[in-house]
């Protein structure tokens, strides 16, 4: 069957184990991208021609917002499948997801806001892609709000995955309209680069610090899944075979 | 050295969002695994309870 | 019983019907949003300046934030006395489409609520120093840009159907996503005040009203059914 793999990931101790397996697989690639990502982006790669030295936050910003919306996408995807497949595990992938989605959202904002100060003359600018991030922030926070305010776990999954849903489709709509308005006032982006005018020694870097990111991300949530999962699953009884392996391995 | 740490006068901003994002990482890492910890312990608590029971 | 309408319209006309009823009998609850937004575009003047040139520059964001809260305040009755006596259960049992009644629900709350505001909004523009021509544009934005925050107001409410002391949360929920709707009608607000063609934001008002009729119901009737379980 094609399928099995799937149905296998419905189960919680199948994917407990595999996200143990996995994490490994993603932490280590992912730290010798950053590292060398940045030693690339702060070292190898030449001062931008108008930007000079300032334009090296590029290397923790951009990875930052990449992040946040992949964070965004990836939690709304799994509370998608949650939805429609009521699939428990979906649900605790999203609900691992959102932590670090706010927190990452937030770097990234923070990040504009510093790059964009000694370019603008002031912290904070009407940036379209700032303010894009902010209203991200928004929607991560709500999110984590709502499953605060419900105690049923299992109910707090099904109506924070409408709402991640809802804001997934509002997503673009948003980003659009922001462009929109912007583009009626006219404030110059300091976050977009030319692209063709960017050699590879400052691409390279910004895609290997890109791919770490997303990898750091894959582990993160991996480890938090099994977390999720764990706490989930507390009365199940293959608990009790998770906690003699570690027992064993200790 | 200095003349990199400088940054070309922009250190401020550079290093500073630097240490931002770091911060955010590694606070994500000890949260993850803060997490994970905690529902360990908690898992073992219930077996030895339910053993014991 | 009317003659000759299919039953899921007369389904829906029975539930319009029932809730322009309540609002009748109830009418305090209709008039406080837009007492409401009247004392929101009164405190900007005392605020800012009595200047009405000064006022004219800010007077779409007023008016358009102004909505956006009293429509906001609104939403704390869409479903609240329903989901506590039971209706929105029996909604659910009926044997209709949620979803459709949801949609019904949602069509008259907007004529207790959007339609109001947007009668309401060219007059606390022309205080703030809108020409006499605007208002008809006024009036088109609000009306327009107020189905889309009814619908998706109606999202917000269903989420937080089954959450205790809601009102806070509700705004944060929905705040987010009715962004766009308040840059395309502040910007309609913006053009017709200046005397200008306001086709283009009206028309993304209106597409993004389309875009909530298909799906927004969708959406609550999903939570709705979820907070009945």
């Amino acid at each position: 069957m094609a399928w099995t793999w799937f149905h296998r990931l419905a189960s919680p101790p199948y994917v407990y184990s595999l996200a143990a397996r996995l994490t490994p697989w993603f932490a280590w690639p992912a730290a010798l991208l950053i590292v060398t990502g940045l030693y690339g982006g702060l070292v190898v790669a030449p001062p931008d021609y108008q930007q000079g030295e300032g334009y090296r936050i590029l290397y923790v910003h951009v990875p930052s917002a990449w992040m946040s919306l992949m964070v965004y996408t990836t939690m709304a995807a799994a509370a998608g499948i949650g939805l429609v497949w009521r699939m428990k595990v979906a649900h605790a992938v999203a609900a691992s997801c959102a932590a670090l989605g706010a927190t990452f959202t937030f770097c990234a904002l923070v990040t504009g806001s510093l790059w964009g100060a000694p370019m603008w003359g002031t912290y904070w600018e009407w940036d379209p892609r700032l303010t894009f991030e902010l209203v991200l922030l928004f929607q991560f926070l709500g999110y984590m709000g709502l499953r605060a305010a419900i105690e049923d776990v299992q109910r707090a999954d099904r109506v924070s995955a409408v709402l991640a849903v809802v804001g997934v489709v509002n997503v673009p709509i948003i980003h659009y309209s922001v462009e929109w308005w912007n583009s009626l006032h006219q404030t110059a982006s300091v976050m977009k680069l030319s692209k063709p005018s960017m050699p590879p020694e400052m691409l390279i870097p910004l895609l290997m610090t890109g791919l770490g990111f997303t990898l750091l991300f894959g582990a993160l949530l991996l480890v938090r899944l099994r977390a999720e999962v764990l706490s989930r699953e507390r009365a199940a009884s293959w608990i009790r075979e998770v906690v003699a392996g570690e027992a064993a391995r200790a | 050295m200095m003349e990199f740490l400088e940054m070309g006068g922009y250190a401020r901003y550079v290093w500073s969002s630097y240490a931002i994002v770091l911060v955010a990482i590694v606070l994500n890492i000890v949260w993850a695994r803060r997490a994970l910890k905690r529902a360990q312990a908690e898992a073992r608590r219930r077996v030895t309870m339910r053993d014991a029971a | 019983m009317s003659a000759g309408l299919t039953p899921a319209l007369e389904a829906a006309r029975l539930v319009m019907a029932r809730d322009l009823h309540l609002a009748i009998r109830r009418p305090g609850e209709v008039l406080q949003p837009l007492v409401f937004f009247a004392i929101v575009t009164t405190l900007f003047p005392l605020a800012i300046t009595p200047e009405l040139a000064q006022l004219r520059q800010v007077a779409p964001g007023v008016v358009w934030v102004a909505a956006l809260l009293a429509s906001l305040l609104a939403l704390e009755f869409l479903y609240r006395d329903d989901a506590h006596d039971g209706t929105l259960e029996q909604y659910a049992l009926s044997g209709q489409s949620l979803t459709w009644l949801l949609f019904a629900k949602t069509a008259s709350h907007w004529l207790l609520t959007g339609l109001p505001l947007a009668i309401m909004a060219p007059v606390a523009a022309l205080a703030l120093g809108a020409p006499k021509g605007s208002v008809s544009g006024i009036i088109a934005s609000v009306a327009i840009g107020s189905i889309a925050l009814s619908l998706l107001g109606a999202i917000g409410a269903s989420l937080t159907l089954g959450v205790r002391r809601s009102g806070v949360l509700l705004s944060i929920l929905t705040l987010p996503l009715a962004i766009p709707v308040l840059i395309f009608g502040a910007r309609a607000t913006q053009l017709a005040m200046a005397g200008e063609d306001i086709a283009a934001p009206l028309y993304l008002l209106g597409a993004i009203a389309v875009l909530g009729i298909t799906l927004a119901p969708l959406a609550a009737s999903a939570a709705v059914r979820i907070s009945l379980e």
